[in-house]
């Protein structure tokens, strides 16, 4: 396995650079001042909700959108007057894509392969990394959601890109063909050098897939870093995830007056608390619910995630 | 290196088009075998001898005025009787209380005429004209009789002169002149050989409006294009990929629909096959031209269907698909004229009917070429990819 590169903001060669974008729909600013590099090898999730602006962003990269301000390098060339050559560099997957219904799986990869002057050895090659062995000769229209996201990432991967740039790959499929999607992108990893760059409201995903992570909600970078720069930035807090039996015990004066730092996915009843010191503070919460007679159903002690953080800035939930 | 790519990216390009359309049981039907089935329909519908029966109200009311200011009288009303007495097989009615003539004039050449004579008040005749049920009504006034008919429904004119020399020559015994009919029924000149160019033109625009225009929004839509063109692709390949695979299947369609016209019907071609070949290639490309400019933006398919109905419904209403366009007003003919579809189905015409060469199409086939290579640049200029 290659060692995962370090992202550096002073690396002089990156593989992509994004300065200062923004970009606006009519009435909606969609990206507001976003910079970042991504260095050779490095995998970075571009993490945030829907309508974040993660769409528009990696389309400025991809080339299909142009910034209304500001500058994206991709090797250090701009698109203008180097399409052709990026193209070639360049391997993507958009976030929806129907290919022709009446092909084979075999025949558009050789399509598209022919673009790029590749022939049947490297298709077939294809199909065995995309795990469609079994569909060459379906026809698309006969592929099921996950088989076709498979497809659609087997064409990205065609030209063996140094860039490869996918807009929310696993949106819609069931865990299990978003597993096997993770899956060759794992071993894409493992074997290759390219630099990946995916869009998602999936923490795992960003997780599972991702070095580093660049948190963008309304247009803007809340955050970027490694996982654990972003978890361990609060000094190791814990959440408890907690449910109650009822919810009569404590009225909501009362739990504001004890001072918990309490998100409530249902108020009164269950929610997760972030805890400083675990040690003094959950005997303290403890204690609370006996002396309201309130009696705990579940309760769950674990490290805090990607949507607790971007739930502490924005008070939204990253899949609402 | 891109020397060598670029033939193989448009031959991959036919490929995938081809298939994607073969591959649909639909499009063979309504690409190839419906206007079969419309030529052999309409073929047969016009060039089979029919008996016409036609009908004829004969007014009833004396009291009623046929038209503002007239009066009909009761006794007048017995000339027709009179008529239809003497030369009339009474037959049974609808209504038991209405008495119906018929008279049947036999023609071995053109085939029987029955006029079936019915009395009935004004008010119901003219309801039934309304509904197209009568062709004719008839009365009399002071010894005349009347007929009244819309002058511009050349069935009813038809009828009309029919009608009338039924009844003179009944009436007044008036001597005929020796004359005799000699059907046109060569090659050439019978209304299938007419309608097989049309529908070669017709479905030649409809093949390319309907297939590349829909074809191109849809793949919009379906964001294809976008994923196609953030390849190496080169982009006006897959615009001649797509007229190419559109060309040749119109090709087919055409063949086809000539050699079932042919067994069916013996219908030839009188004049120069370069020149049809040259007719039918620049109107391809025209079609296929117009087809990329008016899809090279929208990716809403039902915007498509308004803009693709807006280019080819004057068309087919103007250009003599069926009927021949010199029924329009005379102002209207030039400008008829200079429409592609009328130029294609001229030019058609003009090689399988008229025997034109090669030269005489040269001018038809240059302004298609022209029109075609303006609107495919101009599209191309404009087309939006994402």
């Amino acid at each position: 396995m290659h060692p995962a590169p370090v992202s550096r903001s002073d690396d002089p060669h990156p593989m992509i650079e994004v300065q200062n974008v923004y970009k606006s729909f009519k009435h909606v600013h969609a990206v507001r001042g976003i910079d970042f590099r991504i260095s050779k090898g490095e995998s970075v999730a571009i993490l945030g909700p829907n309508g974040a602006g993660k769409t528009t962003l990696m389309e400025m990269i991809e080339g299909i959108q142009q910034p209304d301000q500001g500058d994206i390098f991709i090797k250090g060339k701009k698109w203008k007057g180097n399409e052709k050559e990026l193209h070639r560099i360049i391997g993507l997957s958009l976030q929806e894509t129907h290919f022709i219904d009446r092909l084979t799986v075999f025949e558009t990869l050789a399509l598209f392969g022919g673009f790029y002057g590749l022939g049947r050895d490297r298709v077939t090659e294809i199909i065995r990394i995309i795990g469609l062995e079994a569909k060459i000769k379906a026809y698309v229209v006969n592929l099921s959601g996950g088989q076709r996201q498979r497809l659609a990432l087997g064409i990205a991967l065609l030209n063996n890109p140094e860039i490869l740039l996918l807009d929310e790959p696993t949106t819609g499929l069931d865990p299990n063909a978003r597993r096997e999607i993770w899956s060759i992108l794992k071993n894409l990893k493992k074997h290759s050098h390219t630099s990946l760059v995916l869009t998602t409201h999936y923490m795992e995903e960003a997780e599972q897939l991702c070095e580093r992570i660049i948190i963008v909600d309304n247009g803007r970078i809340l955050k970027q870093g490694t996982l654990e720069q972003l978890v361990e930035e609060d000094s190791g807090e814990r959440m408890i995830d907690f449910a109650l039996n009822e919810s009569t015990g404590a009225t909501p004066r009362q739990w504001a007056a004890a001072g918990f730092n309490i998100r409530w996915d249902t108020p009164g009843m269950n929610g997760a608390i972030a805890l400083n010191a675990i040690e003094t503070q959950l005997p303290e919460f403890l204690q609370f619910l006996k002396q309201n007679h309130l009696s705990l159903r579940h309760l769950e002690c674990r490290r805090k995630t990607l949507d607790d953080i971007f739930t502490s800035m924005t008070g939204r939930r990253l899949n609402e | 290196m891109d020397l060598h790519l670029r033939p193989n990216q448009l031959t991959l390009l036919i490929s995938a088009h081809f298939r994607e359309i073969i591959r649909q049981p639909a499009v063979i039907f309504w690409g190839i075998i419906f206007p079969i089935l419309i030529a052999l329909g309409l073929g047969i519908a016009f060039t089979r001898q029919t008996d016409i029966v036609r009908h004829v109200a004969i007014i009833d009311d004396p009291a009623t005025p046929v038209e503002n200011g007239e009066n009909t009288s009761r006794e007048s009303v017995s000339l027709i009787d009179a008529m239809l007495d003497k030369h009339g097989e009474k037959i049974a009615g609808t209504d038991s209380a209405t008495p119906r003539y018929r008279i049947t004039i036999a023609d071995d050449t053109l085939g029987k005429t029955t006029f079936i004579f019915e009395k009935s008040d004004r008010r119901q005749a003219i309801v039934r004209l309304k509904r197209g049920n009568l062709a004719v009504i008839m009365d009399e006034q002071n010894g005349t009789i009347q007929y009244h008919f819309d002058p511009a429904n050349t069935d009813a004119q038809f009828t009309y002169l029919k009608l009338s020399r039924l009844f003179n020559r009944t009436r007044e015994e008036a001597p005929e002149y020796r004359q005799t009919v000699r059907p046109l029924t060569l090659p050439g000149t019978r209304y299938i050989d007419f309608l097989v160019p049309g529908l070669m033109a017709m479905s030649i625009m409809m093949s390319c409006m309907w297939g590349l225009s829909y074809g191109m929004i849809d793949k919009r839509a379906k964001k294809l294009l976008r994923r196609m063109v953030a390849t190496p692709m080169k982009k006006s390949y897959f615009l001649i990929s797509l007229m190419t695979v559109r060309i040749a299947m119109n090709l087919i369609e055409c063949t086809l629909l000539f050699i079932v016209a042919w067994i069916v019907f013996d219908i030839t071609i009188q004049g120069s096959i370069p020149g049809l070949f040259a007719i039918f290639l620049t109107a391809n490309i025209a079609f296929c031209g117009i087809a990329i400019f008016v899809s090279c933006r929208t990716a809403n398919t039902e915007i498509g269907n308004g803009l693709v109905n807006a280019v080819v419904m004057p068309m087919m209403v103007l250009s003599g698909v069926f009927f021949s366009y010199h029924n329009f007003p005379d102002w209207t003919i030039g400008f008829i004229r200079k429409l592609p579809l009328t130029m294609l189905t001229d030019g058609l015409r003009s090689i399988f009917i008229e025997g034109a060469g090669f030269t005489e199409v040269l001018m038809p086939a240059a302004v298609l070429l022209a029109i075609g290579g303006f609107f495919f640049s101009v599209g191309l200029r404009f087309f939006k990819w994402h």
